[in-house]
């Protein structure tokens, strides 16, 4: 066992800071290598963290994790380290709060790490990858049955300024497991630019649930310094790939938000005077944001997983913006909370029809949810899409030109809301449940409206076949 | 003499070299003390740009570049199929066994593995004159692909020794030829640099449709071997599933997959499913006739540009011995995205959205790559380019959708409204379109039935008028329409549902044979023939549509092949019938 992570000098120190530009120092420096941790010192003594964003011959640009505020160009040291940013891993990393830049702050001492992890991490090769297949169960039906989640994912949740995401992500901690397994898994929260109060009631929410023992939390709260956000989410993935891949175990990453993650990147760009993409966001933010999002996922032949749920709110509720965008040409699926729904009072207000998981079909059927799960939320799909048409063309041209299969669909997409995506911040519906209650809703239907699904199994599930068995 | 430079400048993967006059443009070069590989992208005086295909921290100005005196090249002989290979032909299977389950940098194995040894059958007497593209002999590369050993393309004489039959490892001498005075020795392998499209006789007439098993597009939107398609689509439209439908589906030789800056857990999917499902009337998984070519996003940037160059010359090289490719790039929007922060990095004055202006340029030199061709030896093949675009937002109007669909034949345009309610493929059936219809006209009469175009086009105009009278509806409500009318939009809902929608996970569905898509829809439009006449003679929609030959119909999608073929003339017969039965019932 080693003590805390202490950097080793290369013995380069510099006082030669040439400029200081927004977040940005420019160096004078000979021998400084691409990406290395600096520390800069000011005038005061005061440390603060950096990493070498590009370098030339003659000058190393660093950006300052915790900001340049009160730096100056004359008294500041800069000293390299000569080694890539890292965070020291180990079981004790358990039960502790970090900060956004992975100093203990729960007021306990430092735990002991066994070793040390470059933050960046290393892509996984494709080839040694899992495909993730297996379902976990997060008792929320509009996500078990519509959209589920599966170990190795990330899907993230698309949410907007005021909306219930941190009730939804404090629901699927209590309540995510996987069926015939006792364990439950490690979770990492990353948090960045949360008000101080998010993180309070967390952090109180985790310990009430009893799932603090097996938590890990980076929180760079709305006040700290906006640079240090670009280090807290790959802290968090470096301590749950430890937990994966050294330890076996399985973990659930929640980061949120990452549009303030986002915002510190174009900070960063900009002050670097780069040519800016859409909306001033650079043009490698895809690049970057899937250096994040790549690192979930499972290896063949191995035990543990990384799971994540990033959170992101979309500005304006703009699924277009480059935030949102980007994430879900990355991400394997969304979960889109609507702000409609959630104004008729509607918990989750999670929107089935934009949202999506990619490795559903992977994850559910025989053996792992249930036969018809598939064919039942195909058909659900077609339902709530028909009658979500429908209703909006009623509230156009008036309710008196439909017909009677047209008010099936329109009664059908009210109810489905109310009793299928309605459910209680603290009811954990099991799979069959919710599948149960997608057959309920479904009885008033004809079973000829009913194409989506195989007669076989409409006859082992339906409602109406059931009551004859029974 | 290989010419030695001094890093003077890293930021992120550009590396800028001084002191490097006499490097070429596109020269493969070594960069710093681990001897990283980069590739030159621009000179000036006696800088070098460069773009480094992996990852670069911990590089510092001082350290060494050296060149290669050579192009970025791939390695071209057997052991590319069924083998998968990061954007510059490193083989994921070796560097896992070098470095584990995660990707380190500075190790270069070989493309193809040095120690196989494969049976070689030659197929040329000595001292008969070759050329290059002439075939040499045969390896059996997997069970399902006869290699030909081609002399390369740029070398040609007189055979002084060919090989016996025997095993040969890639690297042992198989042939010997003489041109003016100078000896040439062949080997299995020969290797060709990436961005220099690989020589051919003349290009021809794409007029044979590529077979993909997926009924909206046999039917409407049909590629052309040797064809060009673009996909594009937002998030959660389908084109990776449609990508990785094709990969299975498609009749052609070769399927060349590119992944390129996408997600690793989906090309673990991919991975899954070919190595169990079988190549169509074998028994030999689809893996055996596939090569992967896989850059996921995280992987370097650098290595994703270099990805699509690397798999369309792979492609390019199985054209060669006549065979039939499809090659597929998920995304080419990633590639063109990895082209703009090239041309940020090296302040070049940008386009439209930060692109550069070459971008148009770039993705035409690759689209022209595709065609069907007559070879060097005279035989025909052709490389079919399947490329999805992944534009911001969804919005079609972006650079990279628009410079691709002026150079794209065959566009299946994916829609996220269909998406939303699970209608895939998302393919738009109003806005998609394909410019082979006409040319392979006489394929689909010849090989499936005279009638097809006549079939193709009710089908679509059924699906126009659908759409017209849903404006009409939305203008004045569904009271204003008359019974036929009614009807239209009834059987415009059996095409879209019986039809169009196909499901990509059911064992039957998944691939449907051409013929069965033929008499699907024309079942369809005989029972559309049938029921209005029945509506003309007054018998009522809501009547007719209870008719228990329609929900067989709707299921039709899911009978097995053998058994639908037995079907179809009693559903023919029971359509036939409906009308006197029907019409006789209302008299009676």
């Amino acid at each position: 066992m080693r003590e805390r992570y202490k950097p080793v000098y290369s013995g380069l120190s510099f006082s030669t800071v040439k400029e200081v530009r927004g977040p940005l120092l420019f160096v004078e420096a000979k021998g400084v290598s691409f990406g290395e941790l600096v520390e800069v010192v000011s005038h005061t003594g005061e440390e603060r963290l950096g990493q070498v964003i590009e370098v030339a011959e003659n000058i190393a640009v660093i950006q300052v994790f915790e900001g340049t505020s009160d730096l100056e160009v004359e008294k500041t040291r800069v000293r390299f380290t000569g080694e890539p940013v890292k965070l020291g891993v180990s079981m004790d990393l358990l039960g502790r709060v970090f900060d956004g830049r992975g100093r203990v702050i729960d007021g306990y001492p430092d735990p002991i790490y066994v070793d040390e992890w470059d933050i960046h991490g290393a892509p996984i090769n494709p080839y040694s990858r899992a495909h993730p297949s297996e379902f976990i169960q997060t008792g929320v039906s509009v996500i078990d049955g519509m959209n589920p989640l599966v170990r190795g994912q990330k899907l993230p949740i698309f949410s907007g300024s005021g909306l219930p995401h941190m009730l939804l992500v404090s629901q699927i901690v209590r309540q995510a497991k996987v069926r015939g397994e006792e364990e439950a898994s490690i979770v990492v929260f990353g948090a960045m630019g949360i008000t101080a109060d998010e993180a309070r009631w967390f952090k109180e929410d985790f310990e009430k649930m009893g799932v603090m023992d097996r938590t890990v939390m980076f929180v760079n709260l709305a006040e700290d310094p906006a640079i240090e956000r670009l280090l807290t989410p790959r802290l968090a993935l470096t301590a749950a790939e430890y937990f994966a891949f050294e330890q076996d175990m399985h973990t659930l990453v929640i980061l949120s938000d990452m549009t303030n993650y986002c915002e510190a990147l174009r900070e960063i760009s900009a002050a670097r005077e780069e040519i800016p993409g859409r909306r001033g966001y650079p043009g490698y933010m895809y690049t970057d944001l899937a250096s994040i999002y790549e690192r979930a996922g499972r290896i063949r032949g191995g035990k543990g997983s990384v799971t994540q749920i990033p959170v992101l709110t979309m500005p304006e509720d703009d699924i277009t913006h480059p935030i949102p965008d980007l994430t879900g040409y990355i991400t394997e699926g969304q979960l889109i909370m609507d702000r409609d729904l959630y104004r008729r009072g509607i918990y989750p207000p999670i929107n089935p029809l934009p949202s999506l998981s990619r490795l559903m079909d992977a994850g559910i059927g025989p053996g792992k949810t249930r036969r018809d799960h598939k064919q039942l939320s195909d058909q659900l799909y077609y339902c709530y899409a028909e009658g979500v048409a429908i209703r909006e063309a009623a509230m156009i041209s008036g309710e008196a030109g439909l017909t009677e299969r047209d008010k099936l669909y329109y009664r059908f997409a009210d109810e489905f809301e109310r009793r299928f995506i309605n459910q209680d911040p603290y009811e954990d519906r099991d799979i069959e449940e919710t599948l149960d209650i997608g057959w309920e809703l479904l009885e008033p239907f004809p079973e000829v409206e009913l194409a989506r699904i195989d007669p076989s199994l409409i006859r082992e599930y339906h409602p109406r076949y059931r009551r004859r068995m029974g | 003499m290989l010419v030695k430079g001094t890093i003077s400048r890293v930021a992120g993967p550009f590396v800028t070299a001084k002191n490097a006059t006499g490097l070429r443009m596109y020269e493969l070069v070594r960069v710093g003390e681990e001897g990283i590989i980069g590739e030159v992208i621009g000179l000036s005086g006696d800088n070098a740009f460069i773009q480094v295909y992996e990852e670069t921290a911990g590089l510092k100005p001082g350290e060494p570049v050296e060149g290669t005196g050579r192009p970025l090249s791939v390695e071209l002989g057997p052991g590319l199929a069924g083998c998968m290979f990061d954007g510059i032909q490193r083989p994921l299977h070796i560097l896992q066994d070098m470095a584990g389950f995660f990707i380190r940098r500075g190790l270069t194995p070989n493309a193809l593995d040095r120690g196989r040894k494969w049976f070689f059958q030659r197929a040329v007497k000595p001292w008969s004159k070759v050329s290059g593209g002439s075939v040499l002999g045969y390896v059996d590369e997997t069970p399902v692909v006869k290699h030909k050993v081609l002399v390369p393309p740029d070398v040609g004489g007189v055979l002084e020794y060919i090989a016996p039959e025997g095993e040969y490892s890639v690297e042992d001498v198989i042939a010997e030829l003489r041109r003016d005075g100078e000896k040439i020795r062949l080997k299995l392998i020969h290797s060709w640099p990436v961005r220099k499209p690989r020589p051919y006789k003349y290009k021809i007439p794409p007029d044979i449709p590529l077979k993909t098993g997926q009924r909206v597009i046999d039917t409407f939107f049909p590629v052309a071997r040797g064809g060009t398609v673009a996909i594009p689509g937002g998030f959660g439209t389908g084109k990776t599933v449609l990508q990785h439908t094709l990969a299975k589906f498609a009749d052609a030789d070769i399927a060349i997959f590119v992944g390129c800056g996408e997600r690793g857990n989906e090309m673990a999917g991919l991975i899954d499913e070919i190595s169990k499902l079988k190549i169509p009337g074998t028994d030999y998984p689809l893996m055996n006739r596939t090569v992967l070519i896989v850059n996921t996003s995280n992987m370097p940037i650098a290595a994703r540009e270099a990805s699509v160059y690397t798999g369309i010359t792979i492609a390019e090289y199985y054209r060669d011995m006549g065979y039939d490719v499809l090659l597929m790039a998920d995304s080419t929007s990633r590639w063109a995205e990895a082209l703009r922060e090239v041309c940020g990095r090296l302040e070049e004055m940008p386009g439209e959205e930060g692109y550069p202006a070459y971008l148009a340029t770039r993705l035409a030199e690759f689209y022209s790559r595709a065609g069907r061709v007559v070879t060097l030896n005279g035989e025909e093949g052709s490389v079919t380019v399947v490329g999805a675009v992944s534009p911001p937002g969804g919005d079609f109007s972006e650079p990279v959708t628009q410079t691709s669909l002026r150079l794209i034949k065959v566009f299946w345009a994916l829609d996220f409204s269909l998406a939303h309610r699970r209608h895939f493929p998302a393919i738009n059936w109003l806005r998609s379109y394909s410019m082979y219809l006409d040319s392979m006209r006489s394929w689909y009469e010849r090989q499936v039935a005279p009638d097809w175009v006549k079939v193709r086009e009710e089908a679509m105009s059924i699906l126009r008028e659908e759409e017209e009278l849903r404006e009409l509806i939305a203008l004045l409500g569904p009271e204003v329409l008359t019974e036929t009318q009614k009807l239209t939009l009834e059987i415009a809902r059996m095409v879209r549902e019986y039809f169009l929608r196909q499901s990509a996970f059911h064992p039957i569905d998944s691939y449907c044979p051409l013929d069965k898509t033929y008499h699907m829809l024309r079942l369809i439009l005989k029972l559309r023939e049938k029921m209005s006449i029945a509506v003309e003679k007054g018998v009522s929609l809501a009547e007719l549509l209870k008719m228990p030959i329609i929900e067989e119909i709707a299921r039709m999608k899911i009978i097995p092949y053998d058994e639908f073929k037995k079907s179809i003339e009693r559903v023919e017969y029971e359509v036939d019938r409906l009308l006197e039965k029907v019409i006789g019932r209302e008299k009676g």
